[in-house]
Formats: structure tokens, sequence, C-alpha cells
């Protein structure tokens, strides 16, 4: 795949989503747009419907109103064989790494692979298995099963099974909660280098801050089921809105203390 | 307690209280008919898959052999024990009418009919409905459902369709093998009180059994597999987020199997009464 001009075409269009459950609304009118080759982060606090929205992306949750557009498709309107197509070139990391417990690492990995992928001789199946595993610097857990794995050892291979089909966007839900603070950079640099080695456009659903500053090229931030704020880092950095410095600006360590 | 929700009466023109207990029944009842028919489209989903091209076979061998082999023991000891159990309660009233050489057949019919196929029914709820309920209800909870449909694998296809099938293929042979086992078990009580050749048993046995007995009991258990293997299925694949949901979907997985089990039992012999 060449490319020319940097960060002009977009991949994924969002355009006035809405989702509510029950009477709760989520997400009340999201518009966003992922450039190509771009890591966008979206921001907020726990329950801002930042998960809801990338479930919408994929279609595992039907948005109630709006647009939808991955690779120029209405994913909310597509019939269930052309969203596959569209499925097939989006990778989704779950927040729980949900690695198939009943399989072994090897498995797991083979699993997209041999679904999505199809007609690859067991040779290619085996090479691309250990590419992905030597890329997330895991190769020795290859027999493994996933209880024997630690969470973010969980988390890598995780990462691999979404990595090995080759897809166009990744979209990562939360993918360093729950981990000590050495291991999410690790997980936050692994980030980096699979959007340089396999040019992929990401969205990243976090809260974490030393992630948000590893992998951002852009952030959006979200506050009560609409877009917040739009820019990159160090606009957001300089921003003196009480809420968004609340995520910038260090808390008030004195205050907590007391 | 809650204040009364106040409700327009418009036949009456003014404002009557509606209490707490009429609006929960209202809201139960469309809960019970949302979920009834929440079970409708599962069960036509199911069926939809299962003649769709692509038929998981690996899976399907996978789970022949969870659901035939490891139910295996707990069967064997069911099966003997009813027989055994069967023979012993059942002589004396035989010894008063001097009719001790019926009992073989009369324990082999009971078992054949009803005992076999309903106990194995009963015991493969317990084990088969609430592993797939606990299973499926915990790869919902952490995500491992969605994971699969993103990898466009239809998990309906992939875990469902070869549960259903294997249980409705292993519940009858199993039944089958209690039979057997409860023969066995049958005999060896026979021989506590008095002295029956096995050559002997088996005659008298299968002397008052007819091909009759067997085929609407056979059937049956087909049917028993289908109704467990659904509703362990669907009350796994449909779990809520929380561990706490996973505990909920195998145990009521466990009542409603072991419940529809007895139901298609009442259903059964009604149809076979008719022939």
């Amino acid at each position: 795949m060449k490319k020319e001009t940097k960060n002009t075409e977009s991949v994924i269009e969002i355009r006035n989503l809405k989702k509510s459950f029950g009477t709760k609304e989520v997400l009340k009118n999201i518009s966003l747009s992922l450039q190509k080759e771009e890591n966008l982060v979206v921001l907020g606090k726990s329950g801002t419907g930042k998960s809801v929205l990338i479930k919408c992306i994929v279609r595992l949750l039907k948005a109630d109103a709006g647009e939808i557009e991955v690779f120029g498709e209405d994913v909310n309107t597509l019939e269930k064989g052309k969203l596959d197509d569209v499925r097939k070139r989006i990778g989704f990391l779950f927040q729980s790494g949900a690695l198939y417990d009943s399989m072994t690492v090897r498995e797991n990995l083979e699993f997209p692979l041999r679904r999505i992928k199809k007609g690859l001789s067991e040779a290619e199946i085996s090479a691309k298995v250990n590419e992905v595993l030597e890329n997330v610097g895991l190769a020795e857990a290859l027999n493994k099963m996933p209880s024997e794995l630690s969470g973010g050892m969980r988390k890598r291979i995780s990462l691999a099974r979404t990595i090995i089909v080759d897809p166009d966007i990744i979209l990562y839900d939360e993918p360093t909660t729950g981990l000590d603070p050495v291991t999410s950079n690790e997980i936050s640099m692994l980030i980096n280098d699979i959007q340089k080695k396999y040019k992929t456009s990401s969205i990243v659903i976090t809260h974490d801050m030393e992630c948000v500053r590893t992998v951002a090229d852009r952030i959006i931030m979200l506050k009560d089921g609409e877009v917040y704020k739009n820019g990159n880092l160090t606009e957001f950095e300089k921003d003196s809105d009480e809420y968004i410095s609340s995520f910038f600006k260090g808390q008030n360590v004195e205050l907590n203390k007391k | 307690m809650k204040p009364y929700k106040k409700v327009k009466n418009y036949a009456r023109t003014r404002t009557i209280a509606l209490t707490d207990t009429s609006l929960e029944h209202t809201l139960s009842a469309k809960k019970f008919f949302t979920d009834l028919a929440d079970v409708f489209l599962f069960v036509g989903q199911v069926f939809r898959n299962t003649f769709s091209r692509g038929f998981e076979f690996r899976e399907f061998l996978k789970q022949c052999f969870q659901i035939g082999n490891k139910s295996l023991a707990l069967i064997s000891i069911t099966g003997v024990i009813i027989g055994l159990v069967l023979t012993i309660q059942s002589r004396p009233v035989l010894v008063n009418f001097g009719a001790v050489n019926m009992l073989p057949s009369m324990v082999t019919i009971s078992l054949i009919r009803e005992m076999g196929p309903v106990i194995t029914a009963l015991i493969c709820a317990g084990k088969i409905g609430s592993g797939m309920g606990a299973e499926l209800g915990s790869m919902r909870v952490t995500e491992q459902i969605d994971a699969m449909e993103v990898s466009s694998t239809n998990p309906i296809k992939f875990l469902i369709v070869p549960r259903v099938f294997a249980a409705t293929l292993m519940i009858p042979l199993l039944t089958l093998y209690a039979d057997a086992l409860g023969i066995l078990g049958s005999w060896a009580a026979a021989n506590i009180k008095g002295d029956v050749s096995a050559v002997l048993f088996v005659t008298q046995a299968f002397r008052d059994v007819e091909f009759m007995d067997f085929i609407p009991a056979f059937i049956k258990s087909f049917f028993f597999g289908l109704v467990i293997s659904l509703t362990g299925c669907y009350k796994g694949y449909n779990a809520k987020n929380g561990t706490e949901s996973v505990g909920i979907a195998a145990n009521s997985a466990v009542v409603m199997a072991s419940l529809l089990v007895i139901f298609v039992d009442l259903i059964a012999v009604q149809i076979t009464d008719l022939l």
C-alpha cells in the first residue's frame, strides 16, 4: 500500500452518532473522523460511553441513529456478508483480552487467521503465528493456555491475535488498564511499533495519561455523551479548562494528603 | 413504601392510584413475553444456522466427547443403582402374589420406557445444562463471544449448533447405556435374595418387552437432548455482564432444563398413548 499524502484520507467517519440503553442516553451526538495512519485517542471518564463508541464501529452494538462510515461503507445498515468483509479489516483489542480459554495460545492466534485469511497453507500459518509472537516479544508462550499467562502477557497475546490478520484499523479498548506502569509503557510502545510497522490507523480508548502521551497523534475528549474537545496533545496540555486540566495536570496531591 | 403512581382512569375521568404490585405485575408480564419471544428467536437462529452452509465438524466431535464420554461414569453409577433399587423394592410385592418370575420383565419395561430416559436426562440436565450455561456465560462476560463475532465467525454456528447437535445425539446413546446398566443392576439385585442365572434373567427380562416399548422412549430422549442443550446454550449465550450472571446462567439452565425434561416427558407419554 503506497501513500503519498499523509493524514488526508479518513478511514472512519462518524456523524451524529446516538446510542442509548433504556432511558439512559450514553452517546448523545458524536461526530468524529479517523485519518489514515493516525493514532486517535478517545479520552473521558469511565461511563462516558467510550467502549460503546468503538463497539458501535464494529456493530457489536447497533447505533440508534447517525452514520458510521468505515472505508466508505455505513456499517449500521450493511447486510451480514458485507459487514463481515468490513470486520475483516478491523482489529479489536478487548478490554479483558478476550482470549479463548479453551484454546492454547497457538490456537487462539490461528483462530482468526484460519477464518479471515482462508486458503493459507499450514507452513504459512505457522510462520505468521511465530512472526506476531516475536513482534509482541512472547515467542515462548506458544503452547501455553491463557490461564497460565499473567495480565500483561494476556494483553500482548491478545494484541498479537488482533494484528495477525493485518487489519487496516485497530480499535484498542483500554489497552493498559489493570497493568503496572512498566508493562503499561511497554504496551503503549508496542502500539506505536505496530502502527509504524503495519501502517494501521487506530482508535485508542484509555484514561491512562502515560499511554495518551506515548501514543496520541490526536485526542478527542468525551463528556456527557458528546465531544468536549478535539485537538493534539499540546493543545490539550495548554488548555485551562478545569475538566480538561484535571486529566492532564497532576491531581491535588497536597489536598488529598490532608 | 414507595408512593403510588397516579394514573388517569379515562373511563371514569378521575385519577386512581395504581399500586406498586399491579405495576410490577404489568412489568413482569411484559418481561415474560419479551423473554419468550427472545427464546423463539434464539431457537429460530439456531435452526437456521444448522441448515446453512459450513458445519463446524471438529467442534461437534469435541462436544460429543465432552458430553458423551465425560458423563459416562456418572450415568454408569446411576444406571446400576436405579436397576438395583427398582428390583429390591418391587420384589416383596411380587413375592406376595407368587409372581417373582415377572420381576425381570417388569423392571426392564419400566427402565426402558421411563426410568432410563428420564433419569439420564435429569442427570444430563444437571451436568451438561449447567456446564453449557456456565461456559457460554463466562465466554459472554469475558467478551470472548464478541471477539468471535468481530473475527467474522458466527458464534451461533461455532458455539451453539455443535453443542445442540452433540447433546441431541449423545443423550439417546447415554440412555441406551443407562438402560443396559440398569438391567445389569437389576440382575445383581435379583441375585441378592434369589439365585438367577444371567441367561434366565435376560430371557425373562425381554420376554414381555416389545419393540414399541423401546422406540418412543428412544425418540423421546432425542428431544430431551434438544431441550437440555438449547436451554443451557440460551441461558449462557444471553448472560448479562458481570461474574454473578455466570452463576445465574448455570443455575437457571439446570432448573429450566429439568423442568422442560419433565414437560417433554408429559407430552411424549400422551403421544405414545395415542399410538
